[in-house]
């Protein structure tokens, strides 16, 4: 009883996580991007500085009509967005925010493993809106979600790679039992290949070719309204919350920082996800879009050979130093 | 020199944090009015005093948005035996701003300067027939046309300045060379009665009666008065 209890008090939180994360990141994308631009972004929503602009936006969403396109593959079109939002949950899970077994959601053995190809099925979503939506723009964006998940999914998977290469274990609490401080200047080049590559999985902008609204209208969502289109964009900050989380244990340490084992973990964890989450609204406003095959020649050119090159310094050291 | 790979990457995050801690741009409009310049193409007033409905302003509106109506009023002489004046009076005077493009040209061609830009702007109706601003509406936007804007220093003197400076100075001067002569004549002729006095009436003039000839005898003229 008390384990089923446990069980579902987990469940819960990281569920709730799940859902006012995501909010909080879009608010913060709001502001964030209203002041780097000298604007004040929602001022009204909510009363004090627009606070519930994207609670009123939800209400919105919830109101539209759901419409499937005539010529539609109708039941692969409104599985989608549970394919793109669903994954990001269940890595969610896995992630641990403080030392000891009572702050992950989930223990599992083969973390990495786990987490990399459940993100990996998130992309999935998107490749089945395009084909099914029957609409020659959702298709390109499709293609191009394809192409962009091949090209950065190699050099994210290298990066973790190493990480787990020099934690000598697969598993995301045992990878953070083994940080040390000196491991963020050791796989900086990979925590940077790694935070690039995610971002380009989320096609979040400067890498956002796959929703390129000014070619393709929206990709993969044109033919979406309504809760589906809400599901689509949720997924998208759902899927930064996850990036940062993931970053901050892989490359930053966790809960490591003044007092982490002393309770004070979760926070060290929440604040380097924040900070990572505010670098990518950072990046999203200063720079513009990639063409697409910028966008390709970037990771197989830059992102895989520095990831090649992080694996080898990662075994140089492991070997020659750590025996 | 290139520049180091990436600086323009770094440069670009920059400016974006800088913009960031920067003051914001926006104005809470509805909340705050907004402050504008007084030339602002807001609305137009009409200064109903100074129309002499000459009309140019209807004929060079490009889309004829302004109408007026009048009539002939017969003025009686000013003096008796003068001829009588006729006058325009106006009847209407009506800017349909529905159709206004905001373009100004009916206040640029107004000669006698009966037409202003007002900065209002807050006169959205929801019947576009509103949008019809009558000769009294147009005369209550002129007590919200603001007092012009300070010429740029350096800047032309404005011409009816000048030309109102010209005519005094031209008075003034008149005026003050007439001044001249009469302290010069008044100064002449007690010089003349000294003289006179003093020489007894050997000195006295054939023709002492012509102030003309006065003039000519007198000490700072020799070769005339010897003529």
């Amino acid at each position: 009883m008390n384990d089923a209890l446990d069980v579902a008090l987990r469940l819960l939180i990281v569920f709730v996580v799940f859902l006012t994360f995501p909010l909080i990141v879009g608010q913060t994308e709001h502001k964030v991007m209203a002041h780097m631009q000298g604007r004040l972004g929602p001022m009204y929503a909510g009363g004090f500085h627009g606070w519930a602009q994207l609670v009123a936006d939800g209400v919105k969403f919830a109101q539209k009509e759901d419409i499937v396109p005539a010529g539609a593959d109708r039941r692969i079109f409104q599985l989608a967005p549970a394919v793109a939002l669903l994954p990001y949950l269940l890595v969610l899970l896995a992630i641990p925010i403080g030392p000891g077994e009572g702050a992950v959601g989930q223990v599992l053995d083969a973390g990495i493993f786990f987490v990399l190809a459940v993100m990996g099925v998130g992309v999935l979503g998107s490749l089945m809106a395009g084909w099914a939506s029957a609409n020659k723009f959702s298709l390109l964006g499709g293609l191009r979600t394809a192409a962009q998940l091949l090209a950065y999914e190699l050099p994210m998977l290298l990066t973790a790679a190493s990480v787990a290469m020099a934690a000598g274990t697969v598993s995301l609490p045992g990878i953070l039992d083994a940080f040390h401080w000196w491991w963020l200047p050791w796989q900086i080049v990979g925590a940077i290949v790694f935070f690039v590559a995610g971002l380009a999985e989320l096609q979040r902008p400067p890498f956002d070719m796959p929703v390129a609204d000014s070619e393709i209208i929206f990709g993969a969502y044109t033919e979406y309204t309504g809760l589906r289109f809400a599901l689509f964009l949720l997924a998208e900050y759902a899927g930064i919350v996850v990036l940062c989380g993931l970053t901050t244990v892989l490359f930053l340490g966790g809960w490591h920082g003044p007092w982490g084992e002393d309770g004070l973990g979760w926070v060290w964890t929440l604040l380097k996800a924040a900070l990572l989450a505010f670098v990518v609204i950072w990046l999203r406003v200063t720079y513009p879009r990639l063409r697409e095959d910028q966008l390709q020649k970037l990771s197989w050119t830059l992102l895989v050979p520095l990831s090649l090159a992080q694996i080898a310094l990662t075994g140089i050291v492991k070997v020659v130093f750590l025996q | 020199m290139t520049p180091f790979p990436g600086s323009g990457l770094a440069k670009g995050l920059a400016v974006t944090l800088r913009t960031m801690t920067k003051k914001t741009v926006t104005e809470q409009y509805p909340d705050t009015q907004p402050d504008l310049p007084p030339r602002t193409r807001g609305v137009i007033g009409l200064f109903e005093e100074n129309c002499t409905v000459c009309m140019l302003c209807a004929r060079e509106c490009p889309d004829w948005c302004i109408y007026i109506d009048s009539h002939k009023e017969t003025v009686p002489a000013a003096v008796p035996g003068g001829r009588e004046r006729s006058r325009n009076v106006l009847d209407r005077f009506a800017i349909d701003f529905s159709l206004c493009m905001y373009c100004g040209i009916c206040i640029e061609v107004c000669p006698f300067d009966a037409l202003f830009w007002s900065p209002e702007f807050e006169y959205a109706e929801t019947d576009i027939h509103e949008l019809t601003h009558e000769r009294d509406k147009l005369r209550e936007w002129m007590w919200t046309v603001p007092a012009p804007p300070a010429l740029d220093p350096g800047a032309e003197e404005p011409k009816e300045i000048a030309a109102a400076r010209k005519t005094a100075e031209k008075l003034a001067a008149t005026q003050a060379a007439a001044e001249a002569t009469e302290t010069a004549e008044a100064a002449q002729a007690a010089e003349v009665t000294e003289a006179a006095e003093g020489t007894g009436v050997a000195q006295t003039a054939p023709e002492p009666a012509d102030p003309g000839h006065v003039e000519s005898a007198s000490p700072t003229d020799p070769p005339e008065g010897q003529s």
